[in-house]
């Protein structure tokens, strides 16, 4: 199912054009494995977001290729007729804030892709129920999202960017509105998900404190991203960190 | 697929609910506003089945008895039942006023009908719920339920008093006003008779005038004095028709030979529908549209702000696949939700406060699911605002930067 990851050849993003043109994405080159985690990085106004939106199909690239799992999705041009299909069954997204949906309790939150994708609601609902257990959030299962706290609403937005076994998963500072503590609840959940599901994940951080947690960083400087090797220091235990 | 709009209305179901109770009070309003055209219509109708009549004879080039004054000699009836067709001619007077009664009075349409020996004329009241009918030629009366009187009342109509012998139901001028029926004579005086200053001043001016105060010829004064101080008119004479006789056909031949003005039934029907209420009904008509504008504001506003306390959500939505046509439907459906709630409010509300109308309501169950209809639909488009709000909302919206 996920297959090889995702890979970013000569990514390129225009705004604009003419004089006022502005070169947001420069040839960006990525590559991140099945199973792995890896940090993107980079000042505000490097082209993070613009990478994103580029990788999760909100905006159209100007130019490059992006190969998903063994499909080529973008040459040049989008391959795929049905973006919105696409980011439903190929691409999990984890935001800086959980953004769950507030009338739906937290079994639905994440049963609701796969009911999205035709998945009849019992079986959506018995994998949702699988992944919060698997994130040691199920005892929650029936609470709705107002009644959670920030981390455990944290891993239930994961959950549903899970859901659907997606090869790669697009998180958006996932541990900005979180203590250290919990930040790193959320890297090491991060880390056994990818490894679990072999899912490809891009972390875009500011955050200092789980810079370390990656092996691998992609700085991102006026459009161009830079590989660096990281640290890799994964803490302890996972869910332990939540109380 | 599990229900967006259900769940989102069962999370936030008190805004809901008060929101729908709100447009249920406008709904009920809009409701009574039928009901009371409705009323109207009825009372129109009820007016003429309860006349008991099948032709109005009515004064020529007038639209009378009851859309224009009209006034025809009270011995045409003679001449009428001689007619072939005609059955039964029965003089009668329309004249709205004040009813005295004690220390009460009320605004009713007194009627003038033949008593005695004419039961079940054109003109009567065709049923007593209480008492009998009038037997006497004058100085008593029948009136409808609704007055407030009771039998043995004493009733005062201009300068006489009258005993309530018998008391009916649903007999009601085409405004809704309740009958009270009086013997003809009774009622020509009221109608006719001036009052004593005005009869002294006419006597006066007659006495003054050489042609009718003739030397030698006071038999002449006296004639002319009579003929003022009394009345030979009536407002209509009501037809029924012998078995078999074509309404047409006798109306066709009262008109050449008679020269007077005949309405039909149908042709009564459309002048109390198409010219006594149509003003009216063209005024509700367009409250009717305004209640129904209010309601569509009401409604787009109300969905377009929960539609834009939630447009994180549906970025979100979007950016996770969810397809437009579901966004799109979980506004219509939530706006379809406060319309229904709205509707059953407005229904209640209409049932129960329609009794307490002054003028009579008739609720009818077609119109009520016409309105039902009508909201549902004004609902949809009331959400078509909120709806391409939210589907130009950008999925990019969800992700930061």
């Amino acid at each position: 199912m996920a297959g090889n990851g995702i890979r970013i050849e000569g990514l390129r993003k225009r705004y604009g054009s003419g004089d006022t043109a502005v070169d947001a994405l420069k040839g960006v080159d990525m590559y991140v494995a099945p199973g792995e985690v890896v940090g993107l990085i980079g000042p505000s106004g490097s082209g993070k977001s613009t990478l994103l939106k580029c990788l999760g199909a909100v905006i159209d690239p100007t130019g490059g290729r992006m190969t998903l799992g063994d499909e080529v999705i973008y040459d040049d041009g989008w391959k795929v007729r049905d973006l919105r299909a696409l980011r439903r069954d190929k691409i999990g997204f984890v935001f800086q804030a959980p953004y769950l949906i507030p009338f739906l309790d937290v079994t639905d939150n994440v049963a609701l892709l796969p009911m999205l994708a035709g998945v009849p609601n019992a079986a959506a609902r018995e994998r949702a129920v699988e992944l919060l257990t698997a994130l040691d959030v199920q005892h929650r299962k029936q609470a709705m999202p107002a009644q959670l706290s920030g981390g455990e609403q944290q891993r239930v937005a994961i959950a549903r960017g899970l859901v659907n076994h997606p090869p790669v998963i697009l998180a958006d500072e996932p541990t900005a509105p979180l203590d250290s503590q919990r930040a790193m609840a959320v890297v090491q959940i991060l880390n056994e998900m990818a490894r679990k599901y072999e899912t490809a994940i891009i972390v875009v951080t500011h955050d200092e404190k789980i810079i370390p947690t990656f092996k691998r960083i992609y700085h991102i400087r006026d459009g161009v991203t830079h590989e660096e090797p990281g640290e890799g220091k994964l803490p302890g235990v996972v869910g332990a960190a939540f109380p | 697929m599990i229900s967006l709009a259900g769940r989102d209305i069962l999370q936030s179901w008190g805004k809901f609910v008060f929101t729908g109770v709100g447009l249920g009070l406008l709904i009920g309003v809009t409701l009574v506003m039928a009901g009371v055209y409705r009323g109207m219509v009825d009372d129109g109708k009820a007016l003429l089945d309860n006349s008991g009549a099948d032709l109005w004879v009515v004064q020529q080039d007038t639209l009378g008895p009851y859309a224009e004054s009209s006034s025809v000699a009270d011995d045409v009836y003679r001449v009428l039942l001689a007619m072939p067709g005609v059955a039964q001619a029965a003089n009668v007077t329309y004249l709205t006023m004040q009813v005295r009664s004690a220390d009460r009075d009320v605004r009713a349409m007194v009627v003038g009908i033949v008593p005695g020996e004419s039961w079940g004329a054109p003109g009567w009241p065709p049923y007593l719920v209480a008492g009998r009918q009038i037997t006497r030629g004058h100085y008593e009366a029948v009136a409808d339920v609704s007055t407030g009187f009771s039998l043995g009342d004493v009733l005062t109509i201009r300068r006489s008093h009258y005993t309530v012998v018998g008391l009916t139901r649903r007999m009601v001028s085409s405004s809704g006003d309740p009958m009270v029926f009086i013997p003809l004579k009774d009622a020509q005086e009221a109608q006719f008779l001036k009052d004593n200053d005005a009869i002294w001043q006419n006597r006066r001016r007659t006495e003054g005038n050489p042609a009718f105060n003739r030397p030698g010829a006071s038999e002449v004064l006296d004639a002319v004095n009579a003929s003022q101080a009394s009345s030979t008119s009536v407002n209509a004479v009501l037809v029924r028709l012998a078995p078999g006789a074509v309404a047409q056909d006798v109306a066709d031949s009262i008109r050449r030979w008679k020269r007077l003005t005949v309405h039909t039934r149908a042709q009564m029907e459309a002048i109390l529908v198409g010219k006594l209420i149509a003003t009216s009904s063209k005024q509700i008509g367009m409250f009717l549209v305004i209640l129904a504008v209010v309601s569509a504001a009401i409604v787009a506003f109300i969905i377009y702000t929960l539609t834009m306390d939630k447009i994180r959500e549906i970025a979100v939505l979007k950016l996770i696949g969810t397809r437009n046509r579901t966004i799109a439907a979980m506004i219509m459906q939530q706006a379809l939700a406060l319309g229904v709630i709205g509707f059953a409010v407005g229904k209640i509300t209409a049932t129960f406060a329609a009794p307490f109308f002054p003028k009579y309501v008739l609720l009818m169950p077609q119109d009520s699911v016409a309105g039902f209809f009508a909201v549902l639909v004004i609902c949809a488009l009331a959400s078509v605002i909120a709806i391409r709000v939210a589907l130009k909302v950008d999925p990019a919206e969800a992700i930061g930067g």
